[in-house]
């Protein structure tokens, strides 16, 4: 018998008590978890892990379609084909972190009833299953960019991309810990769950998404890059297009709002979890 | 807290709010709060509502402190909503206590209700590292159990199909085995083994007695079946209305949760409104059982019962037979004393009736008896049953022990009668 630790359970805890140590041991599960959804969303179907890939290609090209050659928004100079792929790829990874995670209580409800791990990994585990779909969408678009910039189409990779890395953790922290705040709140008020479906389609139109900052009248962009999602896409197309600019000041307020929603979502995950059950 | 002691808990209370929690929506609590606030009245509440009953509180736990030591295997007994659930739950962390404090030592496996982790898509084998992992295990660690899992759920032949076409029961299995061959300290199995057939609780009943034995895991085992407490637990704890009542040897706890009365009586007189719904009444008035000559309801080694029975006819009785049933304290029957001529009398008529009963083969422990009068009207005819009275309770200790300690599960019965007619070495 090797493990003596002992482990005391209180009525109250201290405000901000996340067992990183903890969570590390439960790395395996997350993998499962992980796996689980991996297989549980392509089972059955034909065409299996290829629709990873099937997704972003139609919607980017429905708004190449709809934005592009009907409504007639610039795009920078750059081809609307990768402008689009380039805000939709990123949008999405944002979108599906906030979206899973903001049910995090409500739809493990009954495994979290009868069994007891780190909360913490169920949304750690939507992320990285998250990731791996943007992942695989990113090698398309990368070779995408490639073959454009080849062919001298104005697209112009730059130095920028090093900061990719740092954007894409960035995004997948702010769409989790709004997701964690959302999903504390709706273990007592389901309105929030309504809202978050329609609050993330609004939310993508203050991006820019489907077109450049460049676009937005005078004053109206400085406004829009105050929003923290946009300055990540701003920076992102740039990087690989080098389309628009690197508003650095607007991505710098970019990550201490991450931060600091990420660190209140942590604080209200950890207050809701050890009770959550008894309301929900 | 000792180095022997495993779990440790401390005035622990939970309480759950009665009613609809919140009224569901941000508007509405923040018109409450507002309100409040102000110090005017709520305009969510019901009509009618007084202020205090608005959050009214249920106690499920109340107080409730335990010290349980290595290797003990605890059984947890009590009504529905006694809160035995409750404990389990906070003590496995799914919810958090009100007040109070618990300490535990190592490991908790759970299985309330196992097998909530599987994923339906997933095969048999990849659920094991799932549902293995969710209980706190590593990857390595199922790796090198992962044989033993397989061949302890009896699902070989099906262990790399989707779980989702298993039936329940192999579901289970699959879900137990990995629970029980979880390196945890402390084993937590709350109404488990329900699904499984009778063979495999058996096993599962078997092997937790093994890892407590062996291997000095502490279980905490929560059932409504009488019968596994007493053959897994070494210690019973009963739960009333979130409350300690009893905690202590098993036989005792399960005395009481059943509802046995007479405890420590030797002598019984049944003129108490409460008994009367007990004795069925129409030839005969029983009013008076006693050990006559004793004054506990305890006999020791090969002592015999000194039974006294007082009854009234109510109506002429020619020939009355009685029948002492002897049940353990589960009701199950073991054995009975059957005297074919007890008496018989005219209306009003009064008899009292001396037995002496040898239980030199019962194994110590706690015995229910029951009296069942009846009347043989012809040497053919069956036996008629009128009158039916719960007894005294005969409690039966050794002083000395025999070569051989009988254990519970062995039988309630020592059987004497054999005799070796052949030995031989070859």
């Amino acid at each position: 018998m090797s493990n003596d630790n002992i482990t005391y359970i209180e009525a109250k805890n201290k405000l901000f008590s996340v067992n990183f140590r903890e969570l590390f041991r439960y790395r395996d599960l997350i993998w499962l978890f992980v796996k689980r959804d991996l297989v549980n969303s392509y089972k059955q179907t034909v065409l299996g892990p290829i629709w990873i890939l099937i997704n972003p290609l139609l919607s980017t090209t429905v708004f190449t379609v709809i934005f592009g050659v009907i409504a007639g928004i610039s795009t920078d100079g750059v081809p609307p084909f990768l402008f689009y792929m380039s805000g939709n790829v990123l949008w999405s990874f944002f979108s599906s972190n906030l979206n899973k995670g903001s049910s995090t209580f409500l739809s493990n409800a009954r495994i979290f009833g009868k069994v007891y791990f780190p909360r913490l990994v169920m949304p750690i585990a939507n992320v990285i299953f998250n990731f791996i779909n943007f992942a695989l969408q990113t090698v398309v678009y990368i070779i995408l960019v490639v073959v454009y910039a080849l062919m001298g189409t104005g697209v112009h990779p730059n130095l920028m991309i090093l900061l990719t890395p740092l954007l894409v953790l960035q995004t997948a922290l702010l769409g989790m810990g709004i997701g964690l705040i959302v999903s504390s709140i709706t273990t007592k008020y389901r309105d929030l769950n309504i809202l978050v479906n329609f609050g993330i389609s609004l939310l993508m139109y203050i991006t820019p998404v489907v077109y450049p900052i460049s676009e937005a009248p005078l004053g109206l962009g400085t406004v829009l890059l105050l929003n923290p999602v946009a300055p990540i896409v701003e920076t992102y197309r740039y990087a690989f297009l080098g389309s628009g600019a690197f508003h650095w000041v607007y991505w710098l307020v970019s990550l201490g709002v991450t931060a600091l929603i990420l660190l209140f979502g942590l604080v209200i995950f950890n207050k809701v979890e050890k009770n959550f059950i008894d309301t929900v | 807290m000792d180095k022997d002691c495993v779990i440790k808990t401390e005035h622990l209370t939970k309480r759950y709010t009665l009613g609809v929690i919140g009224s569901g929506t941000l508007r509405r609590d923040l018109q409450s709060w507002y309100a409040k606030k102000r110090g005017r009245e709520d305009p969510n509440r019901r009509i009618g509502a007084r202020e205090y009953e608005k959050g009214e509180i249920f106690t499920a736990l109340e107080n409730f402190d335990i010290e349980i030591k290595r290797g003990e295997r605890v059984g947890i007994i009590g009504a529905n909503g006694a809160g035995k659930s409750t404990f389990l739950k906070l003590l496995s962390r799914i919810t958090s206590p009100t007040e109070g404090k618990i300490a535990y030592r190592g490991r908790i496996a759970s299985m309330l209700e196992v097998g909530t982790g599987f994923s339906g898509e997933l095969t048999g084998r990849e659920n094991i590292y799932l549902n293995g992992a969710i209980l706190g295990m590593t990857k390595a660690e199922v790796d090198a159990k992962i044989d033993e899992i397989i061949s302890f759920s009896e699902c070989e032949t099906f262990i790399d199909t989707p779980v989702k076409r298993y039936s329940s029961g192999m579901f289970v299995k699959l879900a137990f085995a990995v629970a029980a061959h979880l390196d945890a300290e402390i084993l937590i199995m709350d109404e488990v083994l329900a699904v499984g057939d009778m063979k495999f609780q058996k096993k599962c009943i078997a092997k937790m007695r093994e890892l407590a034995i062996d291997e000095n895991r502490t279980v905490l085992y929560v059932s409504h079946n009488m019968s596994t407490i007493q053959e897994l637990c070494s210690r019973c704890v009963v739960l009333e209305h979130g409350r300690k009542v009893f905690d202590g040897e098993v036989d005792g706890a399960i005395k009481l949760y059943l509802g046995g009365e007479n405890d420590e009586l030797y002598s019984f007189e049944y003129v108490d409104d409460k008994y009367k719904e007990k004795v069925r009444r129409k030839l005969l008035n029983l009013t008076r059982a006693k050990f006559f000559g004793r004054t506990s309801s305890w006999f020791y080694d090969d002592e015999q019962v000194p039974l006294e029975l007082d009854w009234t006819y109510l109506e002429d009785v020619e020939r009355l037979g009685l029948r002492v049933e002897i049940s353990d304290i589960r009701h199950y029957p073991i054995t009975a004393f059957v005297i074919e001529n007890a008496g018989g009398g005219k209306k009003g008529e009064s008899q009292t009736l001396q037995l002496r009963l040898d239980i030199s083969a019962l194994a110590q422990g706690t015995y229910c008896v029951r009296y069942v009068f009846f009347t043989c009207a012809n040497r053919d005819a069956k036996p008629e049953s009128v009158e039916i009275a719960a007894g005294l309770t005969i409690r039966k200790r050794l002083r000395t022990e025999g070569d051989t300690r009988w254990q519970k599960s062995w039988g309630s019965v020592v059987s004497k009668g054999v005799e070796i007619v052949g030995n031989e070495n070859n």
